[in-house]
């Protein structure tokens, strides 16, 4: 019983893993950034919820999906967009800056301290089934997560734009000369991408009950983990890595030593570099990832 | 050996020169400019140090913070006064009661370091791509979580207070300056002119056979041992250590120094970490307040993180090489070669 539990726990955190995984493994796919600012997508979500407590829930919803949205496209065109040809690494640091900009500016703005958020706080009662005690907000977690997986997946299915993305992502070059836009492309990525950390920063919120300009950092950090085990580059791959952090992380948690407990998070990224060694490319690998010479 | 293959130890020459003056100047400001100037000095240890790995192999670390948390806090377990420990920590009898001179201590923990940045480098050097970067994300926050947690150790969350402060302005001049000589003699030798053919274009070094993962693994030990003597000066100019001190701020304050001066040039590093200092110092006076005419004006906190942070942005769209890109300063020299020796 106390298994079925721990894997009910293991799946609910792997979604929201998995969720945010996407978010930088979306737009990695196409323009080989690691977006470390991701995270301040998240809090800026966080507090979009936190400045519009008091709306109905759907303003609330909406408004923070709009802000984060803007944001997003706003680290492209500014940041991101200029250095479109430089390494990764580059990419990279570059990121992290815009992650430090944007972590200041809401702390010059709402101070250090968390604040307190009532949202969503209907969620945290559990249900009684079957001796498991679940709580709501993991149920509605899980099936957000199935929902908007599948509509993603459709989207690049199905859609013209899905379509051309996936071609980027495969070959950016090649998909440019046969007349994909690249700045339509990139700014639907970092659009959806933005969408994606909303609902994390929905659920966070929620869980939570509080938000602080540090909030980010944590879930960005795992998603990194989450991205790079699934293959960078590969979508399906973020999500499965996701998944993958979060039944690990549950399994620590639960049967470790106890006094080894709070060394979760040194466990789960020390098996991540025994991971790198031995699956550098990750599970998923993209064939277009590896340097053609 | 030709005379322009001597250039790094030109170059570190005239850093160090520079540095003396600058010593000579803060003996005459007042001490919170002075404590400034020997923080910046530290810095310049540190980014000396990641300069060393960063610089020639071209991967960026943001794991070098770790080995300065390690230093700092080998150190101190080092140095502290057995009853302190007694007090603050819980560690084994032997290691209580022991509490060596510092620079006997300082030796010790070098050694240390560089074994331990041996059994970490050996793995991660053999990553190739974007991968070596991210795992060295992973060994930051290990060491992160490690050292808040291991309260036997290290204190915990709590911080660990009374280290003997030896850290004083000629000290840190010390440490800047070896930590300088230290990256232009790595300079000299083969060791990094292969690195910096692994850097410019891997498949082809390795086609010429260059061991990469042996010549990665040698930078990022001497750079974690430079690195990790920063930590030492630095835990040892502030007295107390905390976790926190060692995590993404300062690893962020410290890769932007290298960034904005030039992550391939040893002056740049220099560059970067005075260019930095001053730009901090300047923001963190107009935190503290001052007057004009009478009316007090004071910024928020946070304005210094975001200044600095656009400055970085800045850099890397319109310079991506940093200010100074390949250059480092040396002797003027009397006639351009015809043809320019390949720069580093």
């Amino acid at each position: 019983m106390i298994f079925l539990q721990n894997a009910i726990d293991a799946i609910s955190l792997g979604a929201i893993y998995a969720l945010a995984a996407l978010g930088i493994g979306l737009i990695f796919s196409i323009m080989r950034l690691i977006n470390f600012a991701h995270g301040e997508l998240i809090m800026v979500g966080g507090f979009s919820l936190f400045t519009l407590s008091g709306q109905p829930l759907l303003v609330m919803m909406l408004g923070a999906i709009m802000v984060v949205t803007l944001l997003a496209l706003g680290m492209e065109r500014v940041a991101f967009r200029p250095l479109r040809k430089a390494s990764p690494s580059t990419l990279l640091i570059s990121s992290f800056a815009v992650s430090y900009f944007v972590q200041h500016i809401v702390l010059l703005v709402f101070g250090s301290r968390a604040i307190g958020v009532s949202f969503l706080s209907e969620l945290g009662t559990a249900i009684e089934f079957g001796g498991l005690r679940i709580p709501l907000l993991q149920i509605v977690t899980i099936i957000v997560t199935l929902l908007l997986m599948g509509g993603l997946v459709a989207f690049f299915k199905f859609s013209r734009i899905g379509l051309q993305m996936r071609a980027a992502a495969e070959d950016f070059t090649m998909a440019r000369l046969v007349g994909v836009r690249a700045n339509r492309v990139i700014a639907f990525a970092f659009a959806i991408s933005g969408v994606l950390a909303t609902m994390v920063s929905i659920y966070l919120v929620a869980q939570t009950g509080s938000v602080s300009y540090k909030m980010g950092v944590s879930i960005v950090l795992i998603a990194f983990v989450a991205s790079v085990i699934g293959g960078m580059g590969s979508v399906a791959g973020a999500a499965l890595g996701g998944f993958l952090v979060g039944v690990v992380s549950v399994s620590l948690q639960a049967y470790l030593p106890v006094e080894l407990r709070p060394y979760r998070d040194a466990f789960v990224f020390l098996i991540f570099i025994l991971f790198l060694l031995w699956r550098p490319d990750g599970l998923l690998a993209s064939k277009a990832n590896r340097e053609r010479v | 050996m030709a005379p322009s293959a001597l250039r790094p130890l030109q170059t570190a020459a005239i850093l160090i020169a520079i540095l003396l003056v600058i010593s000579l100047l803060a003996t005459t400001v007042p001490p919170a400019l002075q404590r400034t100037v020997v923080e910046a000095m530290i810095k310049l240890v540190v980014v000396v140090g990641l300069f060393i790995f960063v610089g020639n192999s071209g991967i960026f670390s943001f794991g070098h913070v770790a080995f300065m948390s390690l230093g700092a806090y080998s150190s101190a377990i080092l140095t502290l006064a057995p009853a302190r420990k007694g007090a603050l920590l819980d560690l084994p009898g032997i290691v209580e009661a022991i509490q060596l001179p510092w620079p006997i201590a300082m030796l010790i923990v070098l050694a240390g370091v560089g074994v331990v940045a041996f059994l970490v480098g050996w793995p991660l050097a053999r990553l190739r791509g974007i991968a070596p970067s991210m795992a060295t994300f992973a060994l930051l926050i290990i060491v992160y979580v490690v050292a808040s947690n291991w309260q036997q150790v290290t204190g915990g969350r709590q911080a660990l207070v009374g280290l003997p402060r030896y850290t004083n302005l000629w000290v840190a001049f010390g440490g800047a300056s070896l930590a300088i000589l230290v990256a232009a003699i790595y300079g000299l030798t083969r060791h990094s002119l292969l690195l910096r053919c692994a850097r410019e274009n891997e498949v082809a070094a390795a086609a010429t056979g260059i061991d990469i993962s042996r010549e990665r693994l040698i930078a990022f030990v001497i750079s974690a041992m430079v690195v990790a003597m920063g930590g030492m000066l630095f835990s040892h100019f502030i007295g107390t250590i905390t976790a926190n001190t060692f995590y993404l701020d300062l690893t962020f304050v410290t890769l932007t120094m290298l960034v904005v001066g030039g992550m391939r040039s040893l002056t740049g590093a220099f560059v970067g970490v005075v260019l930095v200092s001053t730009v901090s110092e300047l923001l963190r006076t107009i935190e503290r307040g001052f007057d004009i005419g009478g009316i007090a004006i004071s910024a928020p906190p946070g304005l210094q993180e975001i200044v600095l942070a656009a400055l970085l942005l800045i850099i890397l769209v319109l310079r991506p090489s940093g200010l100074l890109g390949d250059m480092e300063i040396g002797w003027p020299r009397k006639r351009q070669p015809a043809a320019a020796p390949a720069k580093s």
